[in-house]
């Protein structure tokens, strides 16, 4: 396991939970979140600046071994996403973009074929480009053609806490795709996220269900064993399932037979 | 001087972008800002004097997922 590192364009992470910056109660639980959840990568958003709101930078929140993953949430089309990504790496955010583009206030459903264009630009600029898409193969493979370093399908719509209900559809992209799959959104509990990595995940982001928390610090921590045990228990290749029992004792030699 | 800022007209004293900063009392470590679609670097807002019709957008990184 020691040597089980996760490359994502280009650059290797040995924690495979994502984690995001939104909805904690205060910016100080941040990088107490990322100590003990070990995660590497975490998501931050950009805004207009709001005169009335604290004018902390939450930056300054999160350590430097830290990678920034900026996210282009409000973009409503391809071009919004571009723009938001530009200016995020001309601000210091460094490479990583993810793109989120939604049009869809109920659902918070990516659009799936904006966020491809906005891929094939993006990647053309040297941005590492993580999408945040519906788990749809053939949009998967086109964005791999197009030069994103992930995929990234979601499990449930954002903030729901359902879990996997697109398990299925997930596990075609597993399969099939080159670059890593990092199940983002909907994600609720370790269970979940361990499920997500036993599947074959490369990585699971997860934002509501630690930030919203009773306790975001010790929730941190609980996904963080969580991904590496299901991480753990697909390299070690899960036994086959049956129909009818299997005994674990042998049949044999009972204290009851009759010799 | 007539200029937009975050999408709003607005009348501002003329100056560098790091007076109009100063004038607002915004705190520049937090502040990303825009001119004309280009992001300028701290280190260069008192370099640019803004101009009548210029497009700002004044920026921040918050909490996001």
């Amino acid at each position: 396991m020691e040597n089980d590192v996760l490359v994502v364009g280009g650059r290797a992470f040995t924690s495979r939970l994502f984690t995001g910056t939104g909805k904690f109660a205060a910016d100080a639980l941040i990088p107490k979140m990322l100590a003990s959840s070990g995660s590497q990568m975490i998501t931050v958003a950009l805004r207009r600046i709001d005169s009335s709101a604290r004018s902390e930078n939450i930056l300054d929140h999160i350590p430097r071994t830290v990678t920034l993953l900026p996210n282009t949430s409000g973009a409503r089309n391809a071009e919004e996403a571009v723009r938001i990504a530009r200016i995020a790496r001309a601000a210091g955010c460094g490479d990583f973009i993810k793109i989120e583009v939604i049009t869809d206030t109920k659902y918070l459903m990516p659009d799936n074929w904006e966020t491809l264009k906005a891929t094939e630009i993006l990647a053309k600029e040297g941005f590492l480009v993580l999408p945040y898409v519906l788990p749809d193969l053939p949009l998967a493979k086109r964005l791999e053609s197009a030069g994103a370093a992930a995929v990234m399908p979601l499990g449930a719509p954002i903030g729901s806490n359902r879990g996997l209900e697109t398990a299925s559809l997930i596990a075609l992209l597993i399969e099939n795709c080159r670059v890593p799959v990092v199940v983002d959104a909907g994600i609720g509990r370790p269970s979940h996220a361990a499920a997500a990595m036993e599947m074959g995940a490369d990585a699971v982001l997860v934002n509501t269900a630690i930030a919203t928390a009773q306790d975001p610090v010790a929730m941190g921590r609980a996904f963080s064993l969580a991904v590496a045990a299901g991480r753990t228990a697909f390299l070690a290749r899960m036994a086959e399932e049956s129909q009818v029992a299997r005994a674990s004792s042998p049949l044999t030699g009972f204290l009851n037979e009759d010799g | 001087m007539n200029v937009t800022i975050n999408g709003q007209p607005e009348r501002i004293v003329p100056g560098t972008i790091e007076e109009m900063v100063c004038r607002k009392g915004l705190q520049p470590e937090a502040l990303v800002v825009e001119h004309n679609q280009e992001v300028v670097p701290r280190e260069r807002w008192s370099h640019i004097a803004l101009q009548e019709g210029d497009v700002l957008e004044l920026l921040r990184f918050v909490g996001g997922g």
